[in-house]
């Protein structure tokens, strides 16, 4: 499992440093699965039953990695949400989405 | 919480109530308000002169660090007591000063007195401090305050020039003694002074020993404007002149030979400090009375004078050393250099402040300063007249003023030493009377043209801005007050021996008194004759002749290339340095963010992978992991794939649909992993973004690839590789060790009894955590608001769509 989140933040990262837009936007959705993976991985995998009380169940899986983890999901997701439509805005307004060309232009210092 | 710390805190507890004293009485000089401040500090210091005579001393400590052995401990003694009177004393006469020389109409009084006050806390602090990270902490301040006092016109360029050429030459010292208490500091185990004193002979052998000591001794130079870092100290004339004899002749310049005086004891039986100590400052004393001379701003040449001067005390004070050296020998026989360095410390501060406040007067009534315009005011300005008389001729070390006493007291001081023949100066000793001599010669001819080209010599009053007159009585209170204890000091120099002189002495000498010997300070106007008095004979008539032949070989000074001086090498190093910065800044501030990203990225994998080995870190341990069921290979397969295909996918819409592939992944994930909840919320949030994906990019242009350049891919790659590799190992290593239980025991145990709640994840978001999901769900709405802010507000900027 680390390994594959380690490859995800690979081609996070690589996205990130992309040029274009659209692909920082998509590197930043893939850094965020990979530290989902590597937080709920870091509780220990499958060494109980799931964290739902029930009768005769003693040992159950690591409920606050799972916490943890849920709020991220959610902050990403508003992450994301917001990052797109600040792209597709700057987009509207500066014609590009190559990161490169938005620094400060004369009139949008 | 003491009196005496009180007292070192007065005057910038008052300071916060300055600037409202200001708005509120604007009619009254804030002045008058000020003055209660060191009024009041100085009667309450001197009732410690009985106690310090008796030889006592008074410490009071109040905790401030105590983990790291730093509390704030007041230490009394005769030498701080000493400085603390001047500090107080002079600092009465020039707020009374400064109220008649700064218009209450026109000046920033407000500002100008916070600065003072908290100057004059600053230097109490540092007299008064035991605690070496206490004195450090207030010499800051004082760099600090005398920066804003030399700043206080800030819209002269000069002010500002002066003003950071001060800052940046003492708080470079500043640093540099921070370094010296912290080797000092870990050889001796204790902050305190006193304790390093005595456990002084259990690392006095230690090479780092030396290293602090150069350290202390640059802090004290660079504050004492010593040669080569004196170039400071004229330029910071530019402050209004009660700073100018506040700061830069009585008080702060003198911070150095505190700092000197103080480390005295732990230092000087070192032969590297009696080296350094007494040869910088004679030849400080040598050099600046030599630039003296050819100044022609008044304040100008008090400055040169002012670094001269303190040349003097600093080699005084670097041969009093020597002391220490001879314990076979009559003790009282080389103590005389300290009692002179004591004495003349009193002595100048006394002449020196009348004289810039001499100075103030002649600029405040005419107008200028400049020498080639004044002259002849001695019968509009009588009283000026007596008092730079005084002023100057004590200075230049005439009978019967206080400057003429220690002046003999000085050259008894350099003869004694050089002829001992003590840190082999049989070979060289003779350069210290040498430079002595010539020094005062000088000394006698700046005195003489400060008096003879302002107030006598040829009436030129058509040059002057001003028409000049005699100064209000109030601006001449305080130098009238200075001049009479030159004359009172210097026919009554006995008055001082007991009270002042003797304590401060015996602070400074330590090992003098517990070797058995005494400080006798017995200082007598008649000598009798001997090689002083001959001395001080070819002093006042070779200074007399070159005073009289000064035309012509003034130009000698013009010679000197101007690109050897120190000045231009100052501003030369500066040039360079901020040319130097500014290359690196263009260098690394690209403006463009994939720079700033791969630093980011570089630190990253940095800092990871070195501590990762410097410390070890690093395990691997397959015990916890679990074995690996067929379905999670298929499912890590498909992550993996499609998180690498993404990175070469040409067109958009593969791209969006991969991250949906890995994003439902990670929700498979989360299946198998046995979290239920996650799972769901993995589910619907990830077909949520998906369609926005799909909704915005329906209005977003194809994914350009063109302008990357395959160099420009190989670097992402490499830093992206290496970013992947670092987190791998991190995420290994997290997994393979534990340092502790998990607190999920707690909330497993508890999920019922507490919150009646089956849903372990649940419970713990909306009731252990709450708030924290209350801050996630106020993220969102300011996420949604933010959207919707972009979207419907547009065309605030003012640009056509």
């Amino acid at each position: 499992m680390a390994i594959a989140a380690g490859i995800l933040t690979m081609c996070a990262v690589y996205l990130i440093l992309s040029k274009s837009i659209l692909r920082i936007i998509i590197g930043t959705g893939l850094l965020s699965h990979a530290a989902h993976l590597i937080v709920i991985t870091m509780g220990g995998l499958k060494t109980g039953a799931a964290p739902v009380l029930e009768e005769g169940v003693t040992k159950y899986t690591d409920p606050l990695p799972q916490a943890l983890v849920l709020t991220a999901i959610v902050i990403s997701f508003g992450v994301t949400a917001f990052f797109l439509v600040l792209a597709y805005r700057a987009y509207q307004e500066l014609g590009t989405d190559n990161i490169e060309e938005m620094k400060g232009t004369d009139t949008n210092d | 919480m003491s009196l005496l710390h009180l007292a070192i805190l007065l005057p910038l507890l008052a300071s916060l109530f300055i600037p409202f004293l200001y708005k509120q009485f604007r009619s009254v000089h804030t002045g008058w308000f000020v003055l209660l401040v060191p009024l009041t500090l100085v009667i309450y210091f001197s009732q410690y002169i009985s106690q310090t005579m008796a030889g006592e001393t008074v410490t009071q400590s109040m905790q401030w660090i105590p983990s790291l052995g730093i509390n704030f401990v007041a230490y009394l003694d005769g030498l701080g007591l000493l400085f603390a009177l001047l500090i107080t004393g002079i600092g009465t006469l020039v707020v009374l000063y400064s109220i008649y020389y700064l218009d209450a109409k026109k000046e920033a009084l407000h500002n100008f007195y916070v600065y003072l006050l908290l100057f004059m806390t600053a230097m109490l602090g540092i007299v008064l401090s035991d605690n070496m990270i206490v004195l450090y902490m207030f010499w800051e301040m004082t760099s600090i305050s005398s920066f804003l006092l030399i700043g206080y016109w800030y819209e002269r360029e000069r002010s500002r020039y002066g003003a950071q050429k001060s800052m940046l030459i003492t708080v470079f010292g500043g640093l540099s003694m921070l370094g010296g208490i912290s080797i000092l500091s870990l050889l001796s185990g204790s902050f305190s002074i006193r304790e390093s004193f005595s456990t002084l002979s259990t690392y006095s052998d230690d090479p780092l020993f030396l290293v602090a000591l150069v350290l202390f001794l640059l802090a004290a130079f660079t504050k004492s404007a010593q040669f080569p870092f004196h170039i400071w100290l004229p330029d910071a004339m530019e402050a209004p002149t009660p700073v100018s004899a506040y700061l830069h002749s009585a008080t702060m310049v003198k911070a150095g030979l505190y700092l000197v005086a103080r480390m005295s004891p732990i230092f000087a039986e070192t032969p590297l400090w009696f080296y350094l100590v007494s040869g910088v400052g004679m030849f400080t004393l040598f050099w600046g009375s030599l630039n003296a001379v050819k100044q022609v701003d008044l304040k100008a040449i008090l400055a040169y004078s002012t670094i001269s001067q303190l040349g003097l005390i600093m080699s005084l004070l670097g041969l009093g050393a020597a002391a220490l050296q001879v314990e076979a020998l009559p003790d009282s026989l080389y103590t005389i250099a300290t009692v002179a360095a004591v004495f003349h410390l009193i002595n100048h501060a006394t002449f020196k402040g009348s004289l810039f406040m001499m100075a103030g007067i002649v600029d405040h009534e005419t107008g200028t300063r400049d020498l080639r315009k004044l002259g002849g005011l001695s019968q509009l300005m009588p009283v000026t007249f007596t008092i730079a008389m005084i002023g100057t001729l004590s200075m230049a070390g005439v009978p019967p003023f206080n400057g003429f006493l220690s002046k003999e007291m000085f050259l008894t001081g350099v003869n004694q030493v050089s002829e001992s023949g003590l840190f082999h100066l049989e070979t060289f000793g003779f350069l210290f009377p040498l430079f002595a001599v010539v020094g005062s010669i000088f000394t006698f001819v700046y005195s003489l043209l400060i008096v003879y080209r302002t107030f006598l010599g040829p009436k030129q009053h058509d040059k002057l801005p001003k028409k000049p007159h005699e100064a209000p009585l109030g601006m001449l209170v305080s130098p009238i007050f200075l001049a009479s204890l030159v004359i009172l000091i210097g026919l009554f120099p006995n008055l001082l021996s007991n009270t002042l002189i003797r304590p401060a002495v015996e602070a400074i000498l330590p090992q003098v008194l517990a070797a058995g010997g005494e400080i006798d300070v017995h200082i007598k106007l008649w000598h009798g004759f001997n090689t002083e008095l001959l001395f001080t004979f070819i002093i006042i008539t070779v200074g007399f002749l070159l005073f009289k032949t000064f035309p012509k070989w003034q130009s000698l000074y013009h010679r000197m290339p101007k690109s050897f001086s120190l000045n231009h090498q100052y501003d030369g190093l500066l040039r360079r340095g901020e040319n130097v910065s500014t290359g690196i800044h263009d260098a690394v501030m690209t403006g463009y963010m994939r720079s700033y990203l791969v630093y980011i990225f570089g630190f990253i994998v940095l800092l990871v992978l070195s501590s990762l080995f410097f410390f070890d870190a690093f395990a691997f341990d397959v015990d916890p992991l679990s074995s690996i069921s067929t379905y999670e290979i298929i499912l890590v397969l498909v992550l993996v794939s499609s998180a690498l295909s993404i990175t070469f996918a040409r067109s958009r819409l593969t791209s969006i649909i991969l991250l949906g592939v890995a994003g439902y992944t990670v929700a498979l994930f989360f299946v198998l992993f046995r979290a239920p909840d996650l799972a769901l919320t993995q589910l619907v949030i990830e077909t949520v973004s998906v369609a926005l994906f799909l909704l915005v990019f329906y209005h977003m242009p194809e994914i350009s690839r063109k302008e990357e350049r395959i160099k420009f891919k190989l670097g992402n790659a490499a830093i992206s590789i290496l970013v992947g590799l670092s987190v791998t190992l991190v995420a290994l290593a997290s997994l393979s060790q534990r340092s502790f239980a998990s607190i999920a025991k707690y909330y497993i145990d508890n999920v019922a009894d507490l919150a009646a709640g089956g849903n372990m994840v649940n419970v713990i978001l909306v009731d252990f955590r709450g708030f924290d999901t209350l801050f996630e769900i106020s993220v969102l709405a300011i996420a949604g608001l933010g959207i919707y802010a972009m979207i419907h507000f547009r065309k605030t900027g003012g640009i056509d769509k």
